[in-house]
């Protein structure tokens, strides 16, 4: 029988900030962590001094490519003024700040320190889309790179395999697509902030000035059929499956449980962390499930002692829809080949009965790959902490929330579990 | 040949010769696409090579209109897709692979499933020279 993994001690979040997302040509990395930093501090209902940090962890994946810079831990220690205090950067492709949350955690866990600061921070938008897509390939296996995989086209690989194991089919993933953006008007931080039927009324509203024909779309799935308005960027994926170009950062201040109280009333507990690898497509036990989802759900609920079923609510790394479904089926919220179905039935929704993606997603709150990790948690705190205005999930002792970060093509995946007392 | 390191470069290297080799442990049997020097199953470094006959079937596809640069040099973008997938080869293991001979503009009409055989596509001159593995309906 595998035994039970616990934390030395237990750990908890008493602080968190979160920049705007979005593509800013005016900021660069250092002004999105002070935005991010400044909220973090405002957030300690009981205030803390940053002279108390004693080390930083950082995730940041694209920045030496993108901005021909490297080296961000020092550089965020220097501009918040804690130097000569320990800095110590993550890389994990898309999950590199979930791996800075996770060092964070067992830097507490271990008795060495009492309080960290764990954020992650990205600059993507000031490349081309080709550059960004490049870039971002690099974290593909090899041998997928070479024969010319791309990210969205490792996606679509899996939904073909998907579709041809379940029979689902592009018309389930616009429900994902839908749904997301269903969310993201109620998100003020989110890149985007309309749903498909707004885009929608747009476009007439443009054409009509124009003078040009009308599009007769009859509702939002007849939308994203129509491929000039979604066309495809690697089969079965279509620019609306897809995540955009992002910048933005986020963090959190993590303390032992045992000071938490001197910080706030209201501490976010930390219950579970998991953490897995996994080996790419051509070695892949099978192309519906990541096993390195697998093994982070084991570790994090193994360390909670809880089951999925007790998730109330949870964000997952929906870079594509495609990943969604693989998502929400690996971490056992739904069996596996029903995912979709459940999309479609409306239980994945803000008022269903396991909300996905309240930000809105990757897809619409934006994916600044290396903030990622830690803004998903943000979104659970948020949610946990019943501040998420708009889109506060309707739950009933809403108390227990999950979130979920990939990176790769599976290579690296986390599963954090944080629970409101 | 059973000399060479089981490694990413004396796949290539095979691959440049027309030969899609894998890697077998002597210990467990266990066979490998591209090869392993160590294997995953009982950790045996004791390998050997082996040819793959070069049939399989389609696992999953995916063709690409926003490609890498050097698919872009190839002539490939939004109006010239390229299709790519993992096959299924008959041996069990699997492998990353262009796939040609396939309407990428009609993605609709590419099935999973479908039986595929192996062809290698050289492409460059002199230090630029690689060859790709690909695959394309039988």
């Amino acid at each position: 029988m595998k035994k039970r993994k616990k934390l030395g001690r237990n750990v908890a979040i008493v602080g968190a900030g979160m920049s705007n997302f979005g593509m800013f040509k005016e900021k660069n990395s250092k002004d999105l962590f002070v935005e991010a930093f400044q909220e973090m501090l405002s957030s300690v209902d009981k205030g803390f001094d940053p002279k108390d940090i004693e080390a930083l962890y950082l995730g940041n994946f694209t920045n030496d490519f993108f901005m021909h810079q490297s080296h961000w831990g020092p550089i965020i220690t220097d501009l918040l003024g804690i130097t000569p205090k320990p800095a110590t950067r993550t890389e994990g492709a898309c999950a590199s700040s979930a791996l800075a949350f996770r060092e964070g955690v067992f830097a507490i866990a271990s008795g060495f320190y009492d309080a960290v600061l764990v954020g992650g921070v990205e600059e993507m938008s000031k490349r081309s889309t080709t550059e960004v897509a490049e870039g971002l390939a690099l974290a593909t296996v090899p041998y997928e790179g070479k024969v010319g995989f791309t990210f969205p086209g490792v996606f679509g690989v899996l939904a073909t395999a998907y579709f041809a194991k379940y029979g689902a089919s592009h018309e389930h993933l616009m429900n994902v697509t839908i749904k997301s953006h269903n969310n993201a008007p109620l998100n003020p931080k989110g890149q985007f902030k309309a749903t498909i039927r707004d885009i929608m009324n747009a476009k007439i509203a443009s054409a009509q000035k124009k003078g040009d024909p009308l599009p007769q779309w009859q509702d939002e799935k007849d939308f994203l059929r129509d491929k000039r308005a979604n066309p495809v960027v690697a089969w079965p994926m279509h620019l609306y499956d897809c995540c955009p170009i992002s910048d933005g950062a986020a963090c959190m201040l993590l303390v032992a449980e045992e000071i938490a109280k001197n910080f706030t009333d209201d501490p976010i507990h930390i219950i579970g962390i998991g953490q897995g690898s996994g080996k790419g497509l051509h070695a892949a036990e099978e192309l519906t499930s990541f096993e390195a989802t697998r093994n982070a759900a084991e570790e994090a609920y193994g360390m909670a002692g809880i089951g999925p079923g007790d998730v109330q609510i949870a964000e997952v790394h929906d870079c594509f829809s495609m990943a969604e479904i693989m998502h929400i089926e690996d971490l056992g919220f739904f069996k596996p080949g029903y995912g979709y179905k459940a999309v479609e039935e409306g239980l994945t929704r803000l008022d269903g009965s396991k909300p996905i993606n309240t930000s809105g997603g990757l897809k619409c709150k934006g994916h600044p790959v290396g903030a990622t990790g830690i803004a998903q948690i943000y979104e659970i705190w948020t949610q946990l902490k019943q501040r998420a205005g708009k889109r506060q999930a309707p739950i009933d002792n809403l108390r227990i929330g999950a979130a979920h970060n990939l990176g790769g093509t599976g290579g690296t995946c986390t599963l954090t579990i944080l629970e409101r007392r | 040949m059973e000399n060479k390191p089981f490694s990413d470069i004396s796949y290539e290297q095979y691959l440049s010769e027309e030969k899609l080799m894998g890697s077998k442990c002597k210990q467990c049997g266990s066979v490998f696409t591209p090869p392993r020097p160590i294997c995953i199953t009982c950790h045996s470094s004791d390998m050997e090579w082996t040819q793959m006959k070069g049939n399989g079937k389609l696992a999953g596809f995916t063709c690409i209109t926003v490609g890498p640069s050097f698919m872009a040099q190839e002539g490939f973008d939004r109006n010239n897709p390229y299709c790519v997938g993992v096959v299924q080869l008959d041996e069990g293991t699997r492998v990353d692979a262009r796939i040609e001979g396939v309407d990428a503009k009609k993605p609709e009409t590419i099935r999973v499933g479908m039986p595929l055989t192996v062809k290698f596509l050289h492409r460059g001159e002199g230090e630029g020279k690689r060859t790709f593995l690909a695959f394309s309906p039988v």
